[in-house]
């Protein structure tokens, strides 16, 4: 299993075609409390770089990008109950939702653990 | 994000470095850099000011003192009713009063506090509007009074149900003030301006306090485990909690005090038929709707769902409805309810209890219902 990330704060564990996404740990600390999780529809298709969850903290809400194209084959529902399972488990537990990838090749453009730590330093 | 040269060019307060040591994550406001929260988070510092102590760093707020030119307070009390529709007359020596300065139109500029400290009133405006207030003081004002500004002195709030017990350990005195009471005392050897007030529906205090002593004051108070510096992140849902206004959000200049919901502010005797009625600007226009009543007031509104609603999200009557009523002036996620909270403008003919509207966010209308406030019942000591 292979971890990316973007330059938005998004993670992605692949698995064969399957991509689970969430938000990373520094994204849940810059955020602050989070109070509400809004999640995309199972079986919506969504274009990379396409807002498709939203995470409300107690002073703003804030868009989750689509990392790549993809069709949404399941979310963590529940977020919907325990939003705070962002703040206390952002790269494991709070998965947002899993994308059936659609072209591989996107994720190239993708940073590896050590390029999105640079990118935070 | 911000980066830290912009911070440069933010106005400090006298706690600033303080804010710093204790881990602040400082963003600007009104031209401040002032903490928004502190390592607990919001959720966390809303809930321990509800259970014990909040410290707020209020100093970027303005202080103003008015002295009669004639040396009679009574002659400063009259002309400052010139600009705000309360009896300030009658207010009496050490009492605390809320108020707002308005415009011809009835519009407010600024919402305030006005003290009566024996030979002068003390008012406390927001740091947003404080130049234009003292500019405004200044040209109605400057033939009958001295105007102050005291731009030495820091400001801080302790609130919360322990306030009242960490507070008394620098003076037992501030024990005998009941609610916007207001005494001149000596705390940690400092002469400070204490009013039992503040603006979390908490019982507590502010205290006006010479900026060279606020910083040790500060840590003396902080070093009283049920007291923790609180930011401004809480105190904005701590204030929305308890329904209170917020300056530029949920009234401005272009709606009155009666549109906002403040009439109770507004003594019977600066009303018609009052003793002294009318005669502050806009008065022709907040009389008029305190007789007749408004096309739109402010109201409390409790989303149904769990999702914030957040200002400036328009209301409609039905979830298909096309056009607008009102739109959402303050929302977000109230701690102590572990729900969503918000305030906003409805025609004041679907502005009753429990009606349901809906807001539009991002694209989806959410049901919520008009409800009182405050919508965290207030503790203040009467």
């Amino acid at each position: 299993m292979t971890t990316l990330y973007t330059s938005d704060h998004e993670w992605l564990k692949i698995e064969g075609d399957v991509a689970t996404i969430g938000i990373t740990d520094y994204a849940q600390e810059q955020l602050g409390d989070v109070v509400f999780v809004e999640l995309p529809k199972v079986g919506r298709s969504v274009k990379k770089a396409e807002a498709a969850a939203v995470v409300e903290s107690v002073k703003a809400a804030s868009d989750v990008y689509a990392p790549i194209t993809g069709e949404v084959l399941e979310v963590n529902e529940t977020l919907g109950t325990e939003p705070g399972l962002v703040n206390s488990d952002a790269g494991g537990a709070a998965w947002f939702f899993k994308l059936k990838i659609a072209d591989k090749s996107e994720l190239d453009g993708l940073m590896d653990e050590a390029a999105y730590k640079a990118h935070t330093a | 994000m911000l980066a830290r040269d912009d911070s440069a060019a933010l106005k400090r307060t006298p706690l600033h470095a303080l804010h710093l040591a204790r881990g602040g994550k400082m963003v600007p406001f009104a031209g401040y850099d002032m903490p928004v929260q502190y390592a607990p988070g919001v959720l966390k510092e809303h809930l321990h000011t509800r259970a014990g102590a909040g410290l707020f760093d209020v100093s970027h707020m303005g202080q103003i003192e008015l002295r009669a030119k004639s040396g009679k307070l009574d002659d400063a009390a009259r002309a400052l009713e010139a600009l705000v529709p309360q009896d300030i007359a009658a207010l009496a020596q050490g009492r605390q009063r809320y108020a707002q300065f308005t415009n011809e139109s009835g519009g407010i500029l600024d919402d305030l506090m006005v003290t009566n400290l024996g030979d002068r009133l003390f008012l406390v405006v927001n740091a947003a509007c404080k130049a234009e207030d003292e500019a405004h003081l200044r040209a109605h004002l400057s033939e009958t009074c001295e105007i102050t500004t005291l731009p030495a002195r820091a400001l801080l709030a302790l609130q919360g149900p322990k306030a009242e017990a960490a507070l008394a350990k620098f003076c037992a005195d501030v024990t005998r003030l009941k609610f916007m009471d207001v005494a001149e005392l000596g705390l940690n050897g400092l002469p400070c301006i204490v009013s039992r007030s503040g603006y979390t529906g908490e019982d507590g205090f502010e205290i006006s306090v010479p900026a060279d002593g606020a910083e040790a004051f500060a840590q003396a108070l902080l070093g009283n485990p049920d007291v923790l510096p609180i930011g401004l992140g809480a105190r904005d849902s701590l204030r929305l909690e308890a329904g209170l206004c917020l300056y530029g959000h949920d009234i401005d200049t272009t709606t009155t005090p009666v549109e906002g919901g403040l009439s109770w502010s507004i003594q019977k005797s600066r009303r018609s038929g009052g003793a002294r009625p009318g005669g502050f600007l806009g008065s022709d226009a907040i009389l008029a709707q305190l007789d007749g009543g408004t096309v739109h007031t402010r109201v409390g509104l409790r989303p149904e769902g769990r999702a914030p609603v957040r200002e400036g999200a328009a209301l409609y009557d039905s979830a298909d409805a096309t056009e607008a009523i009102g739109k959402v002036t303050s929302g977000g996620f109230g701690p102590s309810l572990n729900a969503p909270v918000a305030m906003g403008y409805l025609p004041t003919a679907q502005a009753a209890r429990d009606t349901l509207v809906f807001a539009e966010v991002r694209g989806q209308r959410l049901p919520l219902r008009v409800a009182s406030m405050p919508f965290v019942p207030n503790t203040y000591k009467r």
